[in-house]
């Protein structure tokens, strides 16, 4: 290959790695204007909260079976493998602390938000692209009806309320399962398990932080959710991919706000 | 009604859809925009429904210019026409009946029992009040296209804008659209536009008829002037005659230099 080839091939290619930058950059405005747009004209769904409601049953009651049961599996795994490495160190009694600690700073928000990405953010992405690809928003557009008012913001704040509620059961029900494992079939002593535990988890530094962080994943899903439905391409294909690029994204997402999260919240000792 | 002055519009700078149309509709007709599919008709409907703005020219509809109205003053025009959409474009999460009462709901503050009234109303017109309860999914595309229209008409629109209205219904269906076009047009005292490429029935139900190749109008008439008409493109398209000026082939290489018959 002679040098101009060379240049022409490295050339080629910056040109790609420039253009897909600033398409990512584009969108990343783009999904920014929209999401500011969307709470600007959330009248709508607030004013008329049974619209918002509806919203809450699609994607927060719904979910309400996977959480449940995966809260209750995790909690129960959590006490399983917490209590084979506490009892090495005699310190069995601190399962409680264990199991609840972990449910409720990271694991409760994170598997959640997780899950809820997986079977709430996937079907929002498919509902509003379905809606485009059929028309549904031209018409309601023709009908001088703002589709973003009537139909975006209130499944974004379905979510949105929905998520921490969502987190707040995980964590209950893996507590639960811990109880469940540890106390009832271990044989862990049960005022140990309740009153360290007690003892152990604050409200502000552990329940408040949980709490923040899945308020914050619900805003990031259901942002990335109803964004990708509305940008998607009206076709089968492009909504197929839309609902992927939801799960992807919003898992991603999740990762990445929770290990900045955590670094803000719980590092330099009890300072949060 | 409408009026379309000098109007270009592309969805890229480099390729026209419109190059340059005008044309008149004026109130109470009924009037039809026939062509090939992807002669730009569709495209001139989103440019009277002010969904996109003329690159070129202007587009008068129920007496503003669209490309001077804010949002504001596009949704208050939008309140006065319909549009339906070429499948209906019902929504699915909702019932017969709720996606009747939708845009009262939306845009009147009305008692429920009076809206219950006006919906009965419209869908007695299109003839399904009995299927008021009915799911979209449990309609036939027919029916659906009749739910569709009693929809658009609900707020007693100026003006009617139909998307290919006829397609994909059986004969049946098609002539209980054909008919209702007419009928809501004269009874409303509307004005309706029908964007299609079924000629032959759609001749049936207009008054006026313009005729679109390439992004331009290139006949326009009474149905009775486009059946006698001798331009050879309007012939072709009527007569749905293989051999004309829209060749039947798509442009292609030489077809022996593709086979490689050429040459040594």
């Amino acid at each position: 290959m002679s040098i101009a080839q060379l240049r022409e091939h490295a050339r080629g290619r910056l040109e790609r790695l420039g253009n897909a930058v600033t398409s990512y950059v584009w969108r990343l405005g783009f999904a920014s204007r929209f999401l500011f747009y969307m709470v600007v004209h959330s009248g709508t769904a607030l004013r008329r909260f049974r619209l918002t409601v509806a919203e809450i049953y699609f994607a927060g009651v719904l979910s309400l079976i996977i959480i449940l049961v995966s809260g209750l599996f995790v909690g129960m795994v959590l006490a399983l493998q917490g209590y084979d490495t506490l009892q090495r160190f005699g310190a069995s009694e601190s399962l409680g602390v264990l199991v609840a600690l972990s449910l409720v700073r990271e694991l409760g928000p994170v598997v959640a938000g997780l899950l809820f990405a997986s079977r709430a953010g996937s079907a929002i992405t498919a509902e509003i692209g379905l809606m485009k690809a059929t028309e549904q928003i031209s018409a309601m557009e023709m009908m001088a009806v703002d589709p973003i008012a009537r139909v975006v913001a209130p499944r974004f704040w379905g979510g949105v309320i929905s998520m921490p509620m969502l987190a707040a059961l995980f964590s209950a029900l893996g507590i639960f399962g811990g109880y469940l494992v540890g106390v009832q079939l271990i044989g862990v002593d049960a005022g140990a398990f309740w009153s360290q535990m007690q003892a152990a988890v604050d409200l502000r530094n552990d329940i408040l932080n949980g709490v923040i962080k899945s308020v914050v994943f619900g805003v990031a899903v259901t942002w990335i959710a109803v964004f990708e439905g509305y940008d998607a391409i009206p076709t089968a294909e492009g909504v197929s991919r839309a609902t992927t690029r939801t799960v992807v994204t919003s898992s991603l997402a999740i990762l990445a706000l929770d290990f900045v999260l955590t670094a803000l919240m719980f590092t330099g000792g009890k300072s949060a | 009604m409408v009026e379309i002055h000098n109007v270009a519009f592309g969805y890229e700078a480099a390729r026209p859809v419109l190059r340059d149309v005008s044309l008149e509709i004026p109130r109470g007709s009924v009037v039809g925009i026939m062509g090939q599919s992807g002669c730009g008709k569709t495209t001139l409907l989103r440019i009277i429904a002010a969904q996109f703005m003329p690159t070129h020219g202007g587009a008068r509809v129920l007496g503003e210019l669209t490309s001077e109205l804010d949002r504001e003053g596009l949704y208050r025009m939008r309140r006065r026409m319909g549009m339906l959409f070429q499948f209906g474009a019902l929504f699915t999460d909702m019932s017969v009946y709720e996606n009747v009462a939708f845009p009262l709901r939306e845009h009147t503050a009305l008692a429920e029992d009076l809206i219950h009234d006006l919906v009965m109303l419209k869908l007695q017109a299109v003839g399904l009040r009995g299927a008021a309860q009915l799911m979209p999914a449990e309609l036939s595309g027919g029916m659906a296209r009749r739910v569709a229209l009693a929809r658009c008409i609900a707020l007693d629109p100026q003006l009617i804008l139909y998307d290919e209205p006829f397609t994909g219904l059986d004969p049946i269906s098609f002539g209980v659209i054909v008919r209702l076009i007419r009928e809501l047009n004269d009874s409303l005292g509307a004005t309706s536009i029908i964007v299609t490429h079924d000629v032959q029935e759609a001749l049936g139900v207009v008054d006026y008829v313009y005729f679109m190749a390439d992004g331009r109008v290139i006949a326009q008439g009474t149905p009775a002037e486009i059946r006698g008409s001798t331009e050879p493109f309007v012939r072709q398209f009527v007569n749905g005659e293989l051999e004309g000026p829209v060749p039947f082939h798509y442009p292609a290489p030489d077809y022996p230099a593709e086979l490689e018959l050429t040459g040594n």
